[in-house]
């Protein structure tokens, strides 16, 4: 029984340990400022298509489901209330942040990964350089920058979509876009945009996490990729509950 | 190089261990400033963790280990840059960068190692000069995943040499590499040993590049090298050689000592000449 604990145990351990170093040296010397830039455009300006198509459909869907289930109670004018605080509070920051899980976890996972098995991590440590400051760090930042980004862009194209799909049924846009704007309060915003923050915590910290403890050959890196992309998701569902558990119950209040 | 000068490194009873399996077992040895050594042994035997350990890449379980006089088994991975900035290690698979061009990975140990300090100008001089050591001065743009294996090494060779080290670790610096190119990269070995008197360790798994930087060194002069065994005895005793067998040490002597061992695993790393 305690063997089986081990290994989880000591993944959480070590995961938790680069999570300290990798902040740590947000502050620290040296600042590699040109691979933070480097890393925003990779994670945010790379996402920016899968992101821009994600929102359109997802929105577009919501406003096709939604005006159906509201016509049997004959408010298809809510439609874009509906459609705007479903995307600002929950499916704009999960989805965003699944597509950057699925595209950068796995990214970071078998950079880095591949950078172990060839001994680039070491040679690194053995020219004179933290790899967690060279590596992490500035992809930690990236990530927890962009993100926010991203679902901003990702909720408006989204609330876009559902104008479109608003207009093929019949719904005059004024009403549309009036109805989205007075749905939304400071406090869907604020959770709008929290959660990306946090989870751009984990996607980061995962992809690094799963990368540097790459083991055994390109097999390893392959391993590594799926594992990272894997727990990056999940966590995102675990965070986000959590993260609207505090907010449905009035800790934060706004 | 006198007796009682420190030697450059040593091991003392080391012992390191991965996940229960022991890749070096009581390991006790130690090169003196301007020595070779060359390290034979088969896959597994804990060559590489040894050259590891000198780094403090690899922390030993028990023993201790000296590098230029001063212990660093204990010693954080902040306080050992000092250290690392004084050794220049070849990696197996080379480990060049792979987001950099030659010129920026040669250039690396020079502008991130924090107990160097190098100007620009100054940094980029040293950076041709490593290059032009290895003849691959007209790579500086290029990106390792265009060079070939045995570029790819001496491009390597070149950041390991380019901050001038005293002492130069080379991991199988021939492994995968055809007999010619693989004579040139030990050419450039005994080169940057004969240079400038680095002390130098050399894992390897062929008895021909032992022999070669035993009884050759290198002619500043005239650019060659040249066979000089026998004829220096200060020469000859420089080079020692030590064979591991699952993480022990089972040999550490002279070139004589070790062509005439009859132990069988020993002997198989000999060429025989009859």
């Amino acid at each position: 029984m305690l063997e089986f604990l081990k290994s989880p145990i000591q993944t959480v351990q070590g995961f938790f340990i680069l999570a300290g170093q990798a902040l740590r040296n947000i502050i620290r010397t040296p600042h590699y400022s040109q691979d933070i830039f480097l890393q925003m455009d990779i994670i945010g300006v790379g996402s920016l298509p899968i992101v821009i198509l994600t929102g359109f459909f997802s929105g577009a869907v919501l406003a096709l489901q939604m005006s159906r289930a509201l016509s049997e109670y004959g408010q298809v004018g809510r439609t874009g209330q509906v459609v705007a605080i479903t995307l600002v509070r929950e499916l704009g920051p999960v989805l965003t942040a699944l597509m950057v899980a699925g595209r950068n976890s796995s990214g970071i996972a078998s950079e880095l990964g591949s950078m172990k098995v060839t001994e680039q991590i070491d040679a690194m440590r053995a020219l004179g350089t933290d790899p967690v400051q060279k590596l992490v760090t500035p992809r930690l930042i990236a990530t927890c920058t962009v993100l926010p980004l991203l679902t901003v862009i990702a909720d408006f194209i989204g609330m876009f979509g559902g104008s479109v799909v608003a207009a093929m049924i019949n719904i005059p846009a004024t009403q549309y876009w009036t109805s989205v704007w007075r749905a939304l309060g400071w406090s869907d915003v604020v959770q709008g945009l929290m959660k990306p923050f946090c989870f751009a915590f984990a996607i980061a910290l995962v992809g690094c996490y799963y990368g540097l403890s790459t083991t055994g050959g390109t097999q390893g890196v392959g391993r590594a990729t799926t594992q990272a992309v894997v727990v990056a998701s999940v966590l995102v569902f675990v965070l986000t509950f959590f993260i609207t558990k505090i907010f449905v119950s009035g800790v934060v209040n706004l | 190089m006198t007796p009682d000068s420190p030697p450059v490194l040593k091991f003392e009873h080391v012992t390191v261990s991965f996940d229960g399996q022991v890749a070096l077992d009581d390991v006790s040895f130690e090169v003196r400033e301007g020595d070779s050594r060359i390290l034979f042994g088969a896959a597994g035997s804990g060559k590489t963790v040894l050259l590891k350990a000198s780094l403090g890449l690899t922390r030993p379980d028990s023993g201790r280990i000296f590098v230029f006089g001063q212990d660093i088994t204990l010693l954080k991975e902040s306080q050992l840059s000092d250290i690392r900035s004084k050794v220049g290690m070849l990696f197996q698979e080379s480990a060049l960068f792979d987001s950099m061009t030659i010129e920026e990975n040669v250039a690396y140990p020079l502008f991130n190692q924090k107990a160097i300090h190098c100007e620009a100008a100054e940094g980029r001089q040293k950076v041709v000069d490593a290059l032009r050591f290895v003849e691959l001065e007209n790579t500086l743009a290029k990106f390792p995943s265009e060079l070939s294996g045995g570029m790819r090494r001496r491009a390597a060779i070149a950041r390991a040499v380019v901050t001038g080290p005293p002492l130069l670790l080379y991991d199988s610096p021939t492994a995968g590499l055809d007999p010619i190119t693989a004579n040139n990269i030990i050419a450039l070995i005994v080169k940057a040993r004969d240079a400038s008197r680095t002390t130098t360790l050399m894992v390897t798994h062929r008895y021909q590049d032992g022999n070669l930087v035993a009884k050759f060194r290198y002619n500043l002069e005239d650019g060659r090298l040249e066979h000089v065994a026998g004829r220096d005895p200060g020469f000859d005793a420089s080079t020692r050689f030590m064979v591991f067998r699952e993480g022990r040490l089972v040999f550490d002597g002279t070139q004589r000592e070790l062509e005439e061992s009859s132990d069988p695993y020993i002997s198989k790393f000999v060429l025989k000449r009859d």
